[in-house]
Protein backbone atom coordinates (compact mmCIF):
# COMPACT_ATOMS: atom_id res chain seq x y z
CA UNK A 1 0.00 0.00 0.00
CA UNK A 2 1.21 3.29 -1.27
CA UNK A 3 0.86 6.60 0.24
CA UNK A 4 -0.34 8.85 -2.24
CA UNK A 5 0.96 12.30 -3.82
CA UNK A 6 -1.63 14.05 -3.26
CA UNK A 7 -1.96 12.48 0.77
CA UNK A 8 1.42 12.81 1.24
CA UNK A 9 1.47 16.89 0.46
CA UNK A 10 -1.39 17.35 2.77
CA UNK A 11 0.29 16.12 5.27
CA UNK A 12 3.46 17.85 4.53
CA UNK A 13 1.70 21.00 4.22
CA UNK A 14 -0.10 20.82 7.48
CA UNK A 15 2.62 20.31 9.30
CA UNK A 16 4.35 23.04 8.07
CA UNK A 17 1.12 25.22 8.21
CA UNK A 18 0.56 24.35 12.21
CA UNK A 19 4.74 25.41 12.69
CA UNK A 20 5.46 21.85 13.81
CA UNK A 21 8.67 21.19 12.09
CA UNK A 22 11.87 22.22 13.11
CA UNK A 23 13.33 22.57 9.64
CA UNK A 24 11.51 22.28 6.34
CA UNK A 25 13.12 22.06 3.07
CA UNK A 26 12.58 21.64 -0.53
CA UNK A 27 14.85 21.13 -4.04
CA UNK A 28 14.29 24.20 -5.99
CA UNK A 29 15.79 24.23 -10.01
CA UNK A 30 18.18 27.08 -10.61
CA UNK A 31 20.34 27.82 -13.51
CA UNK A 32 23.68 26.28 -11.77
CA UNK A 33 21.87 23.00 -10.90
CA UNK A 34 19.44 21.43 -8.09
CA UNK A 35 19.75 23.28 -4.60
CA UNK A 36 18.15 22.30 -1.58
CA UNK A 37 16.99 24.83 0.36
CA UNK A 38 15.61 24.69 4.14
CA UNK A 39 14.23 27.21 6.59
CA UNK A 40 12.93 26.87 10.06
CA UNK A 41 11.12 29.55 11.87
CA UNK A 42 14.07 31.81 11.73
CA UNK A 43 14.09 32.43 7.97
CA UNK A 44 16.85 30.82 6.01
CA UNK A 45 19.23 27.97 7.23
CA UNK A 46 20.83 26.56 4.56
CA UNK A 47 21.20 26.59 0.40
CA UNK A 48 23.06 23.43 -0.38
CA UNK A 49 24.64 22.51 -3.83
CA UNK A 50 24.33 19.13 -4.68
CA UNK A 51 22.08 17.67 -2.91
CA UNK A 52 22.17 14.63 -1.01
CA UNK A 53 19.60 12.98 0.59
CA UNK A 54 21.71 10.68 2.77
CA UNK A 55 23.99 13.21 4.36
CA UNK A 56 21.55 16.29 4.43
CA UNK A 57 18.79 15.21 6.76
CA UNK A 58 21.00 14.68 9.27
CA UNK A 59 23.12 17.93 8.62
CA UNK A 60 19.72 19.49 8.84
CA UNK A 61 18.57 18.16 12.17
CA UNK A 62 22.30 19.13 13.32
CA UNK A 63 21.19 22.98 12.39
CA UNK A 64 17.16 22.90 13.78
CA UNK A 65 16.65 19.66 15.17
CA UNK A 66 15.23 15.80 14.15
CA UNK A 67 11.57 17.30 13.08
CA UNK A 68 12.80 17.79 9.60
CA UNK A 69 10.83 17.44 7.11
CA UNK A 70 10.49 18.56 3.10
CA UNK A 71 8.10 20.57 2.50
CA UNK A 72 7.55 23.04 -0.63
CA UNK A 73 5.38 25.06 1.04
CA UNK A 74 7.89 26.45 3.65
CA UNK A 75 10.53 27.57 1.24
CA UNK A 76 7.89 29.13 -1.45
CA UNK A 77 9.23 32.91 -0.58
CA UNK A 78 12.87 31.53 -0.30
CA UNK A 79 12.00 29.81 -3.80
CA UNK A 80 10.60 33.01 -5.20
CA UNK A 81 13.10 35.62 -4.29
CA UNK A 82 15.86 33.04 -6.03
CA UNK A 83 13.95 32.57 -9.07
CA UNK A 84 13.63 36.38 -9.28
CA UNK A 85 17.24 36.90 -8.79
CA UNK A 86 18.53 34.14 -11.37
CA UNK A 87 15.71 35.64 -13.92
CA UNK A 88 17.80 39.04 -13.38
CA UNK A 89 15.06 40.73 -11.68
CA UNK A 90 16.44 41.12 -7.76
CA UNK A 91 19.21 42.27 -6.70
CA UNK A 92 18.76 42.45 -2.98
CA UNK A 93 17.50 39.36 -0.46
CA UNK A 94 14.80 40.02 1.66
CA UNK A 95 14.36 37.09 3.82
CA UNK A 96 15.16 36.61 7.09
CA UNK A 97 18.32 34.39 7.84
CA UNK A 98 18.85 31.85 10.35
CA UNK A 99 22.45 31.76 11.75
CA UNK A 100 21.61 29.80 14.62
CA UNK A 101 25.13 28.09 16.81
CA UNK A 102 27.66 29.67 14.58
CA UNK A 103 30.47 31.17 16.33
CA UNK A 104 30.52 34.98 16.86
CA UNK A 105 33.79 35.96 14.47
CA UNK A 106 32.14 33.81 11.74
CA UNK A 107 28.36 36.34 12.26
CA UNK A 108 30.53 39.38 11.91
CA UNK A 109 32.09 37.83 8.91
CA UNK A 110 28.76 37.11 7.29
CA UNK A 111 27.13 40.16 8.54
CA UNK A 112 29.89 42.56 6.64
CA UNK A 113 29.55 40.04 3.38
CA UNK A 114 25.57 40.73 3.48
CA UNK A 115 26.89 44.40 2.58
CA UNK A 116 28.39 43.54 -0.63
CA UNK A 117 26.45 45.03 -3.14
CA UNK A 118 25.05 43.15 -6.01
CA UNK A 119 27.75 43.26 -9.36
CA UNK A 120 30.52 43.83 -7.09
CA UNK A 121 33.30 42.10 -5.76
CA UNK A 122 35.40 42.45 -3.13
CA UNK A 123 38.53 40.42 -1.20
CA UNK A 124 39.26 38.12 1.55
CA UNK A 125 41.60 41.14 3.15
CA UNK A 126 39.13 43.80 2.52
CA UNK A 127 36.04 41.62 4.18
CA UNK A 128 39.13 40.48 7.28
CA UNK A 129 39.75 44.31 7.52
CA UNK A 130 36.25 45.72 8.05
CA UNK A 131 35.47 43.06 10.67
CA UNK A 132 39.03 44.77 12.45
CA UNK A 133 40.74 41.88 11.48
CA UNK A 134 43.29 42.85 8.57
CA UNK A 135 45.42 40.04 9.15
CA UNK A 136 42.75 37.22 9.66
CA UNK A 137 41.91 36.85 5.38
CA UNK A 138 42.83 33.27 5.65
CA UNK A 139 40.27 32.59 7.98
CA UNK A 140 37.56 35.05 6.27
CA UNK A 141 38.17 32.33 3.26
CA UNK A 142 37.37 29.93 5.79
CA UNK A 143 34.26 31.41 6.84
CA UNK A 144 33.14 31.74 2.83
CA UNK A 145 34.07 28.37 2.24
CA UNK A 146 31.41 27.28 5.12
CA UNK A 147 28.92 29.86 4.33
CA UNK A 148 25.64 27.54 4.57
CA UNK A 149 23.82 30.40 3.26
CA UNK A 150 25.18 30.96 -0.21
CA UNK A 151 23.75 33.13 -2.89
CA UNK A 152 21.45 34.93 -0.42
CA UNK A 153 24.64 35.64 1.61
CA UNK A 154 26.61 36.25 -1.46
CA UNK A 155 30.17 34.67 -0.94
CA UNK A 156 30.58 34.48 -4.69
CA UNK A 157 31.67 37.99 -4.61
CA UNK A 158 34.92 37.91 -2.54
CA UNK A 159 37.90 37.07 -4.97
CA UNK A 160 41.46 37.04 -4.35
CA UNK A 161 43.52 39.93 -3.65
CA UNK A 162 44.49 39.64 -7.61
CA UNK A 163 41.11 39.25 -8.87
CA UNK A 164 41.08 35.21 -9.59
CA UNK A 165 38.34 33.39 -8.52
CA UNK A 166 40.29 31.87 -6.04
CA UNK A 167 37.29 29.26 -4.46
CA UNK A 168 34.06 28.46 -3.85
CA UNK A 169 32.77 25.63 -2.24
CA UNK A 170 30.06 25.46 -4.86
CA UNK A 171 32.92 24.93 -7.23
CA UNK A 172 34.13 27.32 -9.73
CA UNK A 173 31.81 27.14 -12.29
CA UNK A 174 29.25 28.62 -10.37
CA UNK A 175 31.12 31.44 -8.81
CA UNK A 176 31.66 32.79 -12.61
CA UNK A 177 27.83 31.81 -13.82
CA UNK A 178 26.85 33.99 -10.50
CA UNK A 179 29.04 36.94 -11.07
CA UNK A 180 28.73 36.85 -14.89
CA UNK A 181 24.82 36.77 -14.21
CA UNK A 182 25.23 40.06 -11.71
CA UNK A 183 27.32 41.39 -14.59
CA UNK A 184 30.59 41.68 -12.39
CA UNK A 185 32.26 39.71 -14.84
CA UNK A 186 32.27 39.74 -18.40
CA UNK B 1 28.39 1.47 27.36
CA UNK B 2 25.97 1.44 25.35
CA UNK B 3 24.50 4.15 22.42
CA UNK B 4 20.91 4.59 22.37
CA UNK B 5 20.00 4.24 18.78
CA UNK B 6 19.67 8.08 17.17
CA UNK B 7 16.55 9.65 16.65
CA UNK B 8 16.21 9.43 13.26
CA UNK B 9 15.38 13.09 10.86
CA UNK B 10 11.55 13.15 10.67
CA UNK B 11 11.49 13.15 7.15
CA UNK B 12 13.20 9.27 7.19
CA UNK B 13 11.10 8.16 9.76
CA UNK B 14 8.36 8.83 7.78
CA UNK B 15 9.26 7.82 4.42
CA UNK B 16 9.75 4.61 6.36
CA UNK B 17 6.46 4.01 7.92
CA UNK B 18 4.09 6.18 6.03
CA UNK B 19 2.87 2.78 4.03
CA UNK B 20 2.59 0.62 7.10
CA UNK B 21 0.62 3.31 8.72
CA UNK B 22 -1.90 3.97 5.98
CA UNK B 23 -2.41 -0.24 5.60
CA UNK B 24 -3.04 -0.28 9.40
CA UNK B 25 -5.63 2.72 8.86
CA UNK B 26 -7.09 1.76 5.79
CA UNK B 27 -7.86 -2.13 7.46
CA UNK B 28 -9.45 -0.38 10.74
CA UNK B 29 -11.55 2.33 8.78
CA UNK B 30 -11.66 1.82 5.53
CA UNK B 31 -10.11 3.75 2.36
CA UNK B 32 -12.60 7.39 2.92
CA UNK B 33 -12.21 7.75 6.64
CA UNK B 34 -8.50 6.97 6.85
CA UNK B 35 -6.19 9.64 4.95
CA UNK B 36 -8.15 12.16 7.55
CA UNK B 37 -6.41 9.70 10.15
CA UNK B 38 -3.58 9.04 8.41
CA UNK B 39 -2.48 13.06 8.16
CA UNK B 40 -3.35 12.95 12.05
CA UNK B 41 -1.12 10.47 13.29
CA UNK B 42 1.82 12.24 11.25
CA UNK B 43 1.10 15.21 13.09
CA UNK B 44 0.38 13.43 16.67
CA UNK B 45 4.14 11.83 15.70
CA UNK B 46 5.60 15.19 14.90
CA UNK B 47 4.13 17.24 17.84
CA UNK B 48 6.20 14.80 20.31
CA UNK B 49 8.99 13.68 18.16
CA UNK B 50 11.12 16.45 19.30
CA UNK B 51 10.56 14.93 23.35
CA UNK B 52 11.77 11.43 21.90
CA UNK B 53 14.97 10.26 24.09
CA UNK B 54 16.06 7.73 21.34
CA UNK B 55 15.30 6.38 18.16
CA UNK B 56 14.02 2.73 19.41
CA UNK B 57 10.57 1.27 18.51
CA UNK B 58 9.77 3.79 16.38
CA UNK B 59 7.90 1.49 14.43
CA UNK B 60 5.63 -0.08 17.61
CA UNK B 61 5.30 3.91 18.77
CA UNK B 62 3.91 5.20 15.38
CA UNK B 63 1.76 1.81 14.71
CA UNK B 64 0.30 2.70 18.66
CA UNK B 65 -0.45 6.22 17.86
CA UNK B 66 -2.41 5.39 14.24
CA UNK B 67 -4.02 2.82 16.53
CA UNK B 68 -5.51 5.43 18.72
CA UNK B 69 -6.17 7.90 15.95
CA UNK B 70 -8.21 5.13 14.33
CA UNK B 71 -9.75 4.40 17.62
CA UNK B 72 -10.96 7.78 17.89
CA UNK B 73 -12.47 8.22 14.71
CA UNK B 74 -14.34 4.79 15.52
CA UNK B 75 -15.78 5.78 18.70
CA UNK B 76 -16.88 8.94 17.44
CA UNK B 77 -18.90 7.49 14.36
CA UNK B 78 -19.76 3.97 15.21
CA UNK B 79 -21.56 2.11 18.23
CA UNK B 80 -19.16 -0.14 20.12
CA UNK B 81 -19.74 -3.77 18.71
CA UNK B 82 -18.76 -2.78 15.54
CA UNK B 83 -15.59 -1.91 17.10
CA UNK B 84 -14.96 -5.20 18.40
CA UNK B 85 -15.80 -6.73 14.98
CA UNK B 86 -13.59 -4.66 13.26
CA UNK B 87 -10.47 -5.35 15.92
CA UNK B 88 -10.73 -9.20 15.59
CA UNK B 89 -10.72 -9.06 11.83
CA UNK B 90 -6.86 -8.53 11.13
CA UNK B 91 -3.72 -10.76 12.33
CA UNK B 92 -4.08 -9.71 16.25
CA UNK B 93 -0.76 -7.23 16.34
CA UNK B 94 0.64 -6.84 20.35
CA UNK B 95 -2.44 -3.53 20.50
CA UNK B 96 -5.48 -5.99 19.33
CA UNK B 97 -4.01 -8.36 21.73
CA UNK B 98 -4.82 -6.33 24.03
CA UNK B 99 -7.90 -4.47 22.92
CA UNK B 100 -10.55 -6.38 24.82
CA UNK B 101 -8.93 -6.32 27.51
CA UNK B 102 -8.16 -2.67 27.23
CA UNK B 103 -11.25 -1.84 26.06
CA UNK B 104 -12.93 -0.18 28.99
CA UNK B 105 -10.28 2.39 30.11
CA UNK B 106 -9.59 5.77 28.64
CA UNK B 107 -7.51 6.65 25.99
CA UNK B 108 -4.21 7.73 27.35
CA UNK B 109 -4.67 4.59 29.95
CA UNK B 110 -5.25 1.52 26.85
CA UNK B 111 -2.23 3.73 24.88
CA UNK B 112 -0.07 3.32 28.19
CA UNK B 113 -0.98 -0.17 28.90
CA UNK B 114 -0.52 -1.35 25.52
CA UNK B 115 2.86 0.68 25.15
CA UNK B 116 4.20 -0.94 28.26
CA UNK B 117 2.62 -4.36 27.97
CA UNK B 118 2.38 -4.84 24.02
CA UNK B 119 5.47 -3.52 22.95
CA UNK B 120 7.85 -3.40 25.83
CA UNK B 121 8.30 0.66 25.60
CA UNK B 122 9.74 2.55 28.33
CA UNK B 123 8.19 4.99 30.57
CA UNK B 124 9.75 7.90 28.94
CA UNK B 125 8.65 6.20 25.34
CA UNK B 126 5.45 6.02 26.58
CA UNK B 127 5.35 10.05 27.70
CA UNK B 128 6.79 11.01 24.71
CA UNK B 129 4.09 8.63 23.11
CA UNK B 130 1.25 10.25 24.90
CA UNK B 131 2.97 13.84 24.93
CA UNK B 132 3.64 13.69 28.87
CA UNK B 133 5.95 13.59 31.71
CA UNK B 134 7.43 10.34 32.75
CA UNK B 135 5.49 9.91 36.04
CA UNK B 136 2.18 10.65 34.28
CA UNK B 137 2.82 8.29 31.87
CA UNK B 138 3.79 5.61 34.71
CA UNK B 139 0.50 6.54 36.35
CA UNK B 140 -1.90 6.27 33.26
CA UNK B 141 -0.09 2.95 33.05
CA UNK B 142 -0.74 1.74 36.64
CA UNK B 143 -4.79 3.13 37.06
CA UNK B 144 -5.12 1.03 33.67
CA UNK B 145 -3.64 -1.73 35.19
CA UNK B 146 -5.18 -1.66 38.18
CA UNK B 147 -9.06 -1.33 36.47
CA UNK B 148 -8.68 -4.14 34.25
CA UNK B 149 -8.13 -6.09 37.35
CA UNK B 150 -11.03 -4.64 39.07
CA UNK B 151 -12.95 -5.67 35.79
CA UNK B 152 -11.69 -9.39 35.68
CA UNK B 153 -12.40 -9.87 38.89
CA UNK B 154 -15.95 -8.47 39.48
Amino acid sequence: MTVSPDLDLRFREAASTLGLIDIGYDLVESPIGELLVATSDRGVASIWFDPDPAEDLERLARIGGPRVLRSPRSVDRARRELDEYFAGQRRTFDLDLDLRALPPFTREVLGELARVPYGETTTYGALAQRVGHPRAARAVGTVMNRNRIPIVLPCHRVVGANGSLTGYAGGLDRKETLLELEGARS
Amino acid sequence: MMTAVAIPPFERFYEEHRNDVLRLLRGRLGADRADDAFQETFLRALRAYGRLEHGEHLRAWVLTIAQNVALDVLRRTRPTEELAETASTDSRPAYAELADLTDGLGPKERAAVVLRYGYDLSYDQIASALGSSQDAARQATSTGVRRIRRRINS
